[in-house]
């Protein structure tokens, strides 16, 4: 097995990618138009049928979905294909309203399975891989994501799910797991329970891990990959677009390929809704032209990236997301100031014996709003006297002003102090109820 | 001659000296001193204990921020005057005190000992040479 899992896909010449993306964009509008009266009506209302979609060219007449349509459309208004046709479904956690569910036909759960063994392809994994899976199961698409394009491939598949992090980690070790799949704030988890259990990286033959589903920096990167002793990929998706595998990182680390021929993408303007040209930041929007079940067309994801185009080092001609730079819906807007929560990581990162764990907690007193950044003290920045932890919050909240613009009340807490939940981690609490 | 003395990390929230006692208790470690140096959201409590190195293993099991400091037990006679002439003898080898604090521990009832921390311990414990007794860590554990 090569580098590549697809590499007729993976490193097709840019004029036949935008040809094929074309000819399946053309095929997937008559499909849904066909089919789903909930996106023929948006189509009617903005004056478009399919006869105007000639191409990729004419993606930008199409109206927007958002997670508002999967909402008003639950459970079946954007299925495009009978019931029984479909073999499978997957939800989001719905922590932001009502759920989203997703449906899958056969071919879809295949062309998905073909996405994920790529990421584990481009992450070094053969058939001689033992691919440890502690993404959740269930609902969730990262456990069944992975798990199906390490099935794919021929690894060994390790179906643990999230939890239990001592036994993970002791099936890790008798099992001699190679590549492990789960989300990063489990993996930076995983990293300090080795530890805390006395072992090494050493002890471990993991040489790589596949991580996505929530935000994370360039420093957790760098902190789970020494304590691990692995390399760290990123990998992208939503359960509305199908899960994990819609961008798979490669050895290069510079970006995310994004699967062209299951995926068009664009960048707009989120306050316009204008395509803005590569390069520019913006909100990633996507277009599923091989889904059958569930066919999104110019999906709103609301995270924030840029594009970018050209053949990358690795030899692929997939474009590239960055690493979504925040998501415009979990930004926080404190006294009148946006903050994302990935700023104030990469600054307590930034102190080098600064736990990544922390809290951010926003409330409200006198109308005005309060701030404050709860941080667990590591042993490391510890010390004897009153004065020196009072300095070190002083100089946390320092670069904390000098990055997010205001100010923020550090308060450095116990260790393991702040919940960690095996999965994702709740960073913030807002009790403002400003809605 | 100095002494091994714990600082721990504690929040100001109900239950923690608590949970840290408790740790100590379970694994029959004897306080010998202590001192609590608090602010408004945290406190740092400062201990003297008869086995520091099983104290601070079972703290860290316990999930407790711990570390390790070097300070000195000398021993004072317990009468007016007896701190003051401790004092002046630090301050007339111009060293100074960062904090201190007073101990449980004294074989006589004519003495007492205090737990010291100074801006430089090595010249405190020169400065103490022949004038004032200073305990080892031994000495304390056999006390």
């Amino acid at each position: 097995m090569g580098k590549y899992w697809n590499e007729e896909m993976e490193c097709m010449e840019p004029d036949k990618m935008r040809q094929l993306q074309s000819e399946r964009l053309v095929k997937q509008v008559k499909h849904v138009w066909d089919n789903v009266p909930y996106y023929r009506k948006k189509m009617e209302e903005k004056g478009v049928t399919p006869d105007d979609i000639k191409g990729i060219e004419d993606l930008h007449k199409l109206p927007f979905l958002s997670k508002a349509d999967l909402r008003d459309a639950y459970p079946f208004g954007l299925l495009a294909k009978p019931l029984s046709e479909c073999v499978r479904i997957h939800s989001t956690s719905g922590t932001t309203g009502k759920r989203v569910v997703a449906f899958y036909t056969q071919h879809d759960i295949d062309l998905w399975n073909d996405c994920t063994a790529r990421a584990i392809t481009a992450a070094g994994g053969t058939k001689e891989d033992v691919v440890q899976v502690c993404y959740g199961y269930g609902l969730f698409t990262g456990g069944a994501g992975l798990d199906g394009g390490s099935h794919k491939v021929g690894c060994l598949t390790l179906p643990m799910s999230s939890g239990n992090t001592e036994r993970q980690i002791q099936f890790m070790e008798d099992l001699g797991a190679t590549i492990i799949c789960c989300t990063p704030s489990y993996a930076a988890y995983i990293g300090e329970t080795v530890k805390k259990m006395g072992k090494s990286p050493d002890d471990l033959k993991l040489k790589a891990g596949i991580f996505g589903a929530e935000p994370w920096t360039e420093e957790m990167r760098h902190e789970i990959e020494k304590s691990l002793g692995i390399k760290a990929y990123d990998i992208y998706g939503l359960t509305e677009t199908s899960g994990p595998g819609v961008a798979f990182e490669c050895e290069c680390q510079t970006g995310m390929h994004i699967n062209e021929d299951n995926f068009i993408a664009e960048i707009i303007d989120p306050d316009t809704g204008e395509p803005l040209p590569d390069g520019t930041k913006g909100e990633l929007v996507f277009t599923s032209i091989t889904k059958e079940a569930f066919p999104l067309l110019r999906y709103r994801t609301r995270d924030i990236c840029v594009l970018t185009r050209g053949k990358c080092a690795c030899g692929r001609t997939l474009v590239k997301m960055a690493k979504p730079m925040g998501r415009s819906d979990d930004m926080l807007i404190i006294r009148g100031v946006n903050v994302f929560p990935s700023q104030i990581e990469t600054v307590l990162l930034k102190h080098s014996n600064a736990s990544p764990n922390y809290q951010i907690v926003v409330g409200r007193e006198n109308n005005n709003d309060t701030f404050e950044i709860r941080v667990e003290l590591t042993e490391e920045m510890f010390s004897d006297t009153i004065r020196s932890i009072e300095e070190l919050e002083k100089k946390i909240a320092g670069d904390m002003h000098t990055v997010l613009g205001i100010k923020a009340k550090i308060r450095l807490v116990e260790p393991n102090s702040i919940p960690r939940s095996e999965g994702k981690a709740k960073r913030v609490i807002d009790t403002r109820n400003l809605v | 001659m100095s002494i091994k003395q714990l600082s721990i990390f504690a929040e100001n929230r109900p239950g923690r000296l608590n949970n840290i006692t408790h740790l100590l208790a379970v694994n029959g470690i004897n306080i010998r001193a202590m001192s609590v140096a608090d602010t408004k959201d945290f406190g740092i409590l400062r201990l003297i204990v008869n086995d520091a190195d099983k104290a601070v293993a079972a703290l860290r099991e316990g999930g407790c921020a711990v570390t390790v400091s070097k300070v000195l037990a000398i021993r004072i006679e317990d009468k007016p005057g007896g701190l003051a002439g401790a004092m002046q003898v630090l301050y007339d080898n111009n060293v100074s005190v960062e904090y201190m604090y007073s101990a449980f521990v004294s074989e006589k009832n004519s003495e007492a000992y205090l737990i010291l921390r100074a801006d430089s311990n090595e010249s405190a414990e020169q400065a103490f040479e022949g004038r004032y007794k200073l305990l080892t860590q031994d000495e304390l554990l056999k006390m």
